[in-house]
């Protein structure tokens, strides 16, 4: 699906606002008609880089490369990109025609163009007929999407998304995930996506850029995001996890807990201390004296699709998922299957820090 | 009940202070000395002297209503881009003569106008120039009040979002946020225009007698000339034109932006 051409980079991008930093030396390549996203709790610089991108606002250093030009100076008008603002920001004086006209009528199209584009427009993102409709009659679903196609008239290169589903109801954001899935795919531009809810991240990109206080953590395709996380904070944002304190024995070798449990990962050398990622889905739970350690259940909540349990084991607490149901207070056994258990080296541990640039290796230890 | 009889005092108030005085004005308007009905005191208005007055009260209030507005709206503009901390000073500084008494305010520029005075070069003292620089000083305050509100409602987002979609800062200004101040523009118009067009006491220091404007002359016929009959009869006429400035704001301030102040 994408394409393995650079089309934006971002090189050794800081700002800051009012001595805090929120950018530091960041860079980024964004591959052509890729649907990157970049996930991250609040604070954490994905929209600083959005808007940099965007040409709102200028950064320190550092330069924003279009297709090997330079426009890190070139303000946001004359940019080949567009942007859906997270409050929609559709003229509120102008009806659903007009606001998807504006950018049409600025670069001086004809009005047979224009109104043909309208029509298409609209039929893209399912509003046929709403040409006339005022603006402020229209549900935060039906704005969202006007303002997604007052941006693609304009045949930008690349859609810039700012949060666009988060003021929108569960339901309706679920369904707009999978319309702007459709989207990207039946118009062939590059989407970057900012958003703080990892399921977002996880079901629309291609590639996924986890950020945290101005720094990458980890960019992959979401499977490896959630199955292979880098660091402790990924493993933490990207869905539940549980974290422990181990120690790599040897090779293929892990002590959780006091128990040692059989691993897949090599080359940490020996008895070193490590952080070990276990998805709660990823734990089987058994009858005592069946598994790799025994421990008691200590709570028990359905949510739905299954039980999230807790499990006392070994002095620790082990959130487990299961679609069996074990009372509180039963006895039970843990396993896990060693591809399931996921080593990463602690932030100490400098020159084996997990993330691959190596200028985020001394921020990540003030951070830990 | 209870929120009715706390709601008394201002229904006295109006009832007393604006209704009961309204009816003593439209009673007397509409009759002469002798308390028979006539509609004379209002065709007055079209007689030689009143005409002229009215003709130059509108043409006078007019003019400061344009000069306030071509003031107000750059400085909104400005008010609107500036810092928090120096937008509130800037502010304050526009508001400051509001808390000063107006007739004292008005003195002030007669003194400073007259002959002897310190801008007694300009020779304007006792011209509609001066009266009309009177109420642009004194009304200022109330076209820049509701047009920078109007103004600092637009959602920044609003003017990215344009500008994202390839517009130039004029294309902005035309575009999105004069369409979106409008409101608040035809507040400030009404709330300069309908005291200008009624004053009396701006054009009395400023003009000396000599700028005589629809408000003197209603004044005039209450006082000096004792003809209350035909001094309601104006102000009745005025009334519609305050009437009909009220109903051209009410068309297009639907959120309320004016009474802000």
């Amino acid at each position: 699906m994408a394409k393995d051409t650079t089309l934006i980079q971002m090189k050794d991008i800081s700002k800051s606002y009012d001595g805090e930093i929120v950018l530091d030396e960041f860079d980024l390549n964004i591959r052509e008609n890729e649907f990157i996203t970049l996930l991250g709790p609040s604070g954490c610089g994905k929209t600083t880089t959005l808007r940099i991108l965007g040409g709102f606002t200028k950064p320190d250093t550092g330069k924003v490369i279009f297709e090997g030009t330079d426009i890190t100076d070139m303000p946001a008008n004359k940019r080949p990109l567009n942007t859906v603002f997270q409050k929609y920001s559709l003229f509120p004086h102008m009806n659903v025609a007009e606001n998807i006209a504006f950018g049409l009528r600025i670069s001086g199209k004809s009005a047979a163009y224009i109104n043909d584009k309208i029509k298409y427009a609209l039929k893209l993102v399912n509003l046929a007929g709403y040409e006339n409709r005022a603006v402020t009659s229209l549900s935060g679903g039906q704005q969202q999407r006007i303002a997604i196609a007052r941006a693609i008239v304009n045949e930008p290169r690349v859609l810039l998304l700012d949060e666009p589903l988060g003021a929108l109801d569960l339901k309706l954001r679920q369904e707009m995930q999978y319309e702007l899935i459709r989207l990207k795919n039946e118009l062939g531009i590059t989407f970057v996506y900012v958003t703080h809810d990892q399921e977002e991240a996880l079901t629309m990109s291609d590639t996924v850029v986890v950020m945290n206080k101005g720094y990458i953590q980890q960019m992959g395709t979401p499977e490896q995001i959630y199955n292979e996380p880098e660091n402790a904070f990924v493993a933490d944002f990207i869905g539940d996890s549980n974290i422990f304190d181990g120690i790599m024995i040897e090779d293929r070798v892990v002590e959780i807990c006091g128990h040692k449990f059989p691993c897949v990962d090599e080359g940490f050398g020996r008895n070193k201390p490590v952080d070990v990622v276990i998805r709660p889905e990823d734990i089987i739970i058994g009858k005592p004296g069946q598994g790799m350690i025994d421990g008691v259940v200590t709570s028990n909540v359905f949510i739905g699709v299954h039980y999230e349990m807790c499990v006392e084991a070994g002095g620790s607490e082990w959130l487990c998922q299961n679609t069996r149901s074990f009372p509180v207070g039963t006895e039970v056994s843990l396993n896990v299957e060693p591809e399931n258990i996921q080593i990463m080296n602690k932030p100490q541990s400098e020159d084996e820090e997990a993330i691959s640039l190596e200028e985020v290796l001394g921020e990540e230890q003030q951070e830990e | 009940m209870m929120k009715k009889l706390f709601s008394a005092p201002f229904i006295i108030f109006i009832l007393v202070g604006t209704l009961i005085p309204m009816g003593v004005v439209a009673y007397y308007g509409l009759t002469d000395r002798t308390g028979a009905f006539t509609v004379e005191n209002l065709l007055a208005v079209f007689s030689g002297d009143h005409l002229k007055a009215l003709m130059l009260s509108l043409l006078l209030s007019l003019t400061a209503t344009l000069l306030c507005l071509i003031m107000a709206f750059p400085l909104a503009l400005i008010l609107k881009n500036s810092k928090i901390g120096k937008k509130g000073f800037m502010i304050f500084i526009f508001i400051l003569p509001m808390w000063m008494n107006f007739v004292l305010r008005t003195m002030a520029w007669q003194v400073l106008l007259e002959k002897n005075g310190m801008l007694g070069f300009l020779g304007i003292i006792n011209t509609p120039v001066a009266v009309v620089l009177g109420m642009v000083y004194d009304y200022l305050p109330f076209m820049v009040l509701p047009v920078y509100n109007a103004m600092a409602r637009i959602d920044d987002s609003l003017i990215e979002a344009a500008y994202d979609l390839g517009a130039s800062r004029n294309t902005v200004l035309s575009k999105v946020i004069l369409p979106l101040t409008v409101p608040g523009i035809v507040s400030g118009i009404t709330m300069v225009f309908v005291p200008s067009l009624t004053t009396f006491a701006i054009s009395n220091m400023l003009g000396g007698g000599k700028v005589n404007l629809i408000g003197n002359i209603i004044e005039q016929e209450f006082t000096t000339a004792s003809n209350w009959n035909l001094g309601s009869g104006l102000s009745l006429v005025m009334m519609v034109f305050i009437v009909i400035s009220m109903a051209f704001m009410g068309k297009f301030d639907k959120n309320g932006e004016g009474t802000m102040i």
